[in-house]
């Protein structure tokens, strides 16, 4: 305690340097906290160094997550001598952040018209696509709606994006353990005493309660290997606007080798950014697909804390699968257990005379709830409107496949 | 009862049977120190729990346990009113001719004390331990309840107003991870993460738990629990699985671990099918040539 009272000030100067570096690293610190360790730190013995740890980390640290780059940041300051320290110093953790993964480049733009950097350094790229859209008449839009997702040209492209903002998303509602007051079957015993008062102890009028309905939530496992690389930017564009347009929480994974989730890169106003921030995210586009060893880590690091509460599934790949069938068989039993509903999104199954013969999607079919296409805004519309019927009752699990229109 | 060092707290722990890490013996006193509610998260069966029903021990006071539970509402965590005796109130009244005054209806006597209401309304000179357990079973609408109650230890009853907690509880809320808690509960709190023990910690445990558990017995089944948890396992087994596997062969008179028995009691351990399949037979005799060799 005592060597504290001496050097307090200086002692103090590198706490709060260290709260600014973990704040810098995406930690979430704050002034408050801050002076919550400060006031921690008078009852621990800070010459004890596991225990002053131990200390900063339980009111630093929320997340358990966070703590290996804590960790790290942890040694590298607190050992270094803390005379020379400035801010300046502490860009040597300039590289590093909260989720640090190799910068890698976005999916090749295909066929499109301006390429993305003119379209930031420009006016804004919103206003690209209503200006677009003007120009449409009721039968190219028609055509539009129909058309291949991989055979866009680059303003129809824009054009799709565009539309693709506009769809309606809503999801089937699932009757929680949670009442409200309304006119339902439970009495709601409180409401119906205040209201009989008057009547002197006689009950005349009885007020209920009736369940009360929240949206199912989603969990979305998108493919972006290479065989789904024609696809790829609108699917990127479609899972964002899925994100925005539902105001639940929509759980997002990307796989091809590696399972990537992006729920937290999909927020946020700006569709560009998130879309740059995805895909600084993922270090794998375009690569082989094991679907398999995909499946396998989210079920076992992702599936209890995201599949809760009669969850929705939406599992976007052409079932081109180059890993082992018997762990895919494996994986998929256990995701459609774990699930309300699984629903696959083929984009393929959109093609005249595809059949889902791949060893892949052999394998998967048996366990899928819904088989359904995605390959043009009019598969997206049907969707939406599938998502919206998915309600209490399911039919009974067995492979159904929807034919596409 | 207070102490003054980690150490001294964490000798506590021990004396109650609770083998604590440092780092959780630090979260838990300063928990105590700055009367700030103690986050703990982990696996099933790492002992989250337990952690409340020790320091219940040590403080020598009572225990509040709040389960959560999806639409877990103020009526079932905080109070309600005791609607039938407020109704046989009222025509007792009215049959002596009187009328029922609304305050005499909403009095204390005709409250019913939940446990939130209990743990804030302390008449007793300690501070009780409020044990919010799996708190991420709870909904959002609960959550957001609970942040309220935990940041000012107070509870407004619009019938009567609001109760402040003379003496705050110890607050230890614990979560299975089975949902993301919002990050506003857990800022409150001091968060610690509780880890699958070492070897060395969990044998202490398990000697600590069930001491008339044969030293052979009790060293095999910590390591094979211990190699189990790098195996390709859906559901990891936790401590709890330790002791009620321990507990269980003790039970069957075994000195030590033979393939057959390990065989048919491997439903102690793993709760999935597909694991005690995955282990069954070879992979068990794997394990336990690696532990043979090790001690």
């Amino acid at each position: 305690m005592n060597s504290t009272e001496t050097s307090s000030g200086q002692f103090l100067h590198n706490l709060i340097l260290f709260g600014r570096l973990l704040r810098g690293l995406g930690l979430d610190v704050n002034p408050g906290r801050m002076m919550d360790l400060v006031h921690a730190l008078r009852f621990v013995e800070i010459g004890n160094k596991s225990d002053f740890y131990h200390t900063v980390r339980s009111l630093l640290v929320h997340r358990h997550e966070d703590v290996p780059l804590f960790d790290q940041a942890f040694d590298m300051f607190w050992q270094k001598p803390m005379e020379g320290w400035t801010t300046l110093d502490l860009s040597v953790f300039g590289g590093k952040r909260r989720v640090r993964r190799a910068r890698i480049t976005p999916p090749p733009v295909r066929e499109e018209a301006a390429p993305p950097e003119d379209n930031q350094a420009g006016s804004p790229p919103a206003d690209q696509p209503p200006v677009l859209q003007v120009t449409l008449t009721y039968s190219d839009r028609e055509i539009l709606r129909h058309k291949d997702f991989a055979d866009l040209t680059g303003d129809e492209l824009a054009a799709i994006k565009h539309l693709m903002a506009n769809l309606v998303w809503r999801l089937g509602e699932r009757r929680t353990r949670r009442r409200k007051p309304g006119p339902g079957e439970g009495v709601d015993l409180r409401r119906t005493l205040r209201r009989n008062f008057k009547y002197g102890g006689e009950v005349l009028e009885w007020a209920h309660r009736e369940p009360k309905f929240k949206p199912r939530p989603l969990v979305i496992l998108a493919d972006v290997s290479g065989s789904m690389e024609r696809y790829t930017r609108l699917l990127l564009h479609f899972l964002y606007s899925l994100a925005e347009g539902l105001d639940q929480v929509v759980e997002t994974f990307l796989f091809s080798t590696r399972l990537t989730r992006i729920t937290r890169q999909l927020r946020g106003r700006d569709a560009d950014q998130a879309l740059r921030k995805v895909s600084r995210a993922v270090s794998d586009w375009s690569g082989g697909t094991r679907i398999g060893e995909a499946l396998k880590t989210f079920n076992f690091g992702w599936g209890r804390r995201v599949l809760g509460r009669g969850a929705v599934v939406l599992l976007i790949s052409d079932g081109w699968d180059c890993g082992d069938v018997s762990l895919l068989h494996e994986e998929m039993a256990r995701l459609q257990r774990n699930c309300y509903r699984l629903v696959w999104l083929n984009p393929l199954l959109g093609s005249p005379g595809y059949e889902p013969l791949t060893r892949g999607m052999q394998t998967a079919l048996p366990f899928v709830d819904d088989f359904l296409p995605i390959h043009s805004l009019s598969s997206l519309e049907d969707l939406a409107e599938h998502l919206v019927r998915l309600d209490e009752r399911r039919l009974a699990r067995r492979q159904r496949r929807a034919i596409a229109a | 009862m207070t102490y003054n060092s980690i150490d001294e707290l964490q000798q506590a722990l021990r004396s109650q049977l609770y083998v604590a890490d440092r780092g959780l013996a630090t979260a838990i006193f300063l928990a105590l120190k700055l009367g700030r509610p103690l986050f703990l998260e982990g696996e099933a069966g790492v002992g989250k729990t337990e952690v409340a029903k020790v320091i219940t021990q040590l403080l020598d006071t009572d225990l509040i346990r709040l389960q959560c539970y999806e639409g877990l509402d103020v009526h079932h965590a905080v109070y309600e009113w005791n609607y039938t005796r407020q109704m046989l109130h009222i025509r007792l009244l009215e049959a002596r001719g009187e009328h029922a005054a609304e305050a005499e209806l909403f009095g204390p006597e005709f409250l019913l004390r939940r446990p939130l209401l209990q743990a804030i309304e302390n008449t007793r000179d300690r501070p009780r331990v409020l044990l919010v357990d799996e708190v991420d079973r709870s909904d959002d609408e609960f959550e957001a309840f609970l942040l309220e109650v935990l940041s000012d230890f107070q509870i407004t009853i619009p019938e009567i107003g609001t109760l402040k907690a003379e003496r705050p509880p110890f607050v230890v809320v614990t979560s299975n991870r089975t949902r993301e808690v919002h990050d506003a509960l857990k800022r409150r709190c001091l968060y610690y993460w509780i880890d699958y023990p070492t070897f060395e910690k969990e044998l202490e445990i398990v000697r600590a738990k069930v001491p008339h558990a044969p030293a052979q017995l009790a060293r095999q089944i910590t390591g094979f629990i211990q190699e189990l948890r790098q195996a390709d396992l859906y559901k990891i087994p936790g401590v709890a699985e330790t002791l009620d596997w321990t507990a269980a062969l003790v039970a069957l008179d075994q000195q030590a671990l033979e393939p057959s028995i390990v065989d048919e009691t491997l439903g102690v351990i793993l709760k999935y099918q597909d694991d005690v399949q995955k282990v069954k037979g070879e992979h068990v005799k794997a394990i336990l040539d690696r532990i043979r060799v090790g001690s």
